[in-house]
């Protein structure tokens, strides 16, 4: 199952993220970061395809991807 | 597990300064993967503008240089002469390379200096606090044009790379933009073309991107996405201008 991972002190909740997800599974968490921003996050997980567009237009990269190796 | 997304490693692991939504980060990223996939990050110069982006040298992990503003061109054609084995390129913005430095860059582009200009172009003096760009569109509301640029009092937004189309020393020019992932998937093609351009020496070689500046905008960024859809791209076309060997 693809799993993409935030890195929560660098976000500066711009959204641009949850703007590009397909499946709209992004959103900006309740609590803030150290630098006062709603940090994004990843409800569902498991709806998660591993596109990496969210990863394509982070300006902190704050979003890496990862994906299962593709069998054979 | 792969990792199909990740930091590239010219880039230090540091944040950045930008707003938030800023695409300033997103092309920083761009260039420092085309750097990484060509091999070429301890060959690699930069030259840094005045700017939002002066702090390009604490972002990028190879040798980088700050140049006075609008100078960029001159620093790079300086590196590039002297030092003709590395991979010399230039990072600024419109207030940067189209108002103070358009001098140094229709002369490097003429001289066909060996070196890629990355120009980013949010037609607005950012840093400042939002004023009127040479590059500002017609209508287009900053700090100094209240009711909106007027061609009348401001005159026309400038197009650096029809501008430089017809000098015979630019061999690669293209616009790009940054707004969705797939122009983000464009974008770095055009960059790595620049470069490539370099490597080959076939001449000078310059890639407009359009960025977004959500703050100076007054826009949440993704209606400053948007906004650059809908107003830059039908006044700034996106396309390659000149290829080594055939012009538009």
């Amino acid at each position: 199952m693809p799993k993409v991972t935030f890195r929560e002190e660098r976000c500066k909740a711009c959204e641009l993220c949850a703007s590009v997800c397909p499946k709209k599974i992004i959103t900006m968490a309740g609590h803030i970061n150290e630098m006062g921003y709603h940090p994004a996050t990843v409800k569902e997980q498991e709806k998660c395809t591993g596109c990496a567009m969210c990863a394509l237009i982070c300006p902190d990269l704050v979003i890496e991807v990862e994906k299962e190796e593709k069998a054979g | 597990m792969r990792k199909v997304f990740s930091r590239p490693e010219s880039l230090r692991d540091v944040p950045f300064h930008y707003c938030p939504g800023c695409t300033h980060g997103v092309i920083h990223r761009l260039v420092a993967e085309v750097i990484d996939e060509l091999g070429v990050r301890d060959i690699a110069v930069g030259v840094g503008p005045v700017g939002c982006s002066v702090f390009t040298y604490e972002y990028f992990d190879c040798d980088m240089f700050q140049g006075s503003h609008g100078r960029a061109p001159a620093v790079a054609t300086g590196i590039k002469r002297v030092l003709p084995d590395r991979v010399v390129f230039t990072y600024q913005g419109d207030g940067d390379l189209a108002a103070i430095g358009t001098g140094e860059i229709v002369h490097a582009a003429a001289r066909g200096e060996k070196f890629t200009v990355i120009f980013v172009n949010n037609a607005i003096y950012a840093m400042t606090g939002g004023q009127m760009a040479p590059t500002t569109l017609l209508g287009q509301v900053t700090k100094t044009t209240p009711y909106g640029r007027d061609k009348e009092i401001n005159g026309f937004p400038v197009k650096i790379c029809e501008m430089l189309a017809p000098l015979d020393g630019s061999a690669y020019l293209a616009r790009v933009a940054v707004h969705n992932p797939k122009n983000i998937i464009n974008a770095k093609k055009a960059i790595k073309k620049a470069f490539q351009v370099q490597l080959d020496g076939l001449g000078f070689a310059l890639v407009e991107v359009l960025s977004a500046c959500p703050t100076n905008w007054g826009l949440d960024p993704a209606s400053a996405m948007r906004w650059l859809a809908e107003n830059m791209i039908p006044y700034y076309p996106l396309g390659e201008y000149k290829t080594p060997g055939r012009t538009l």
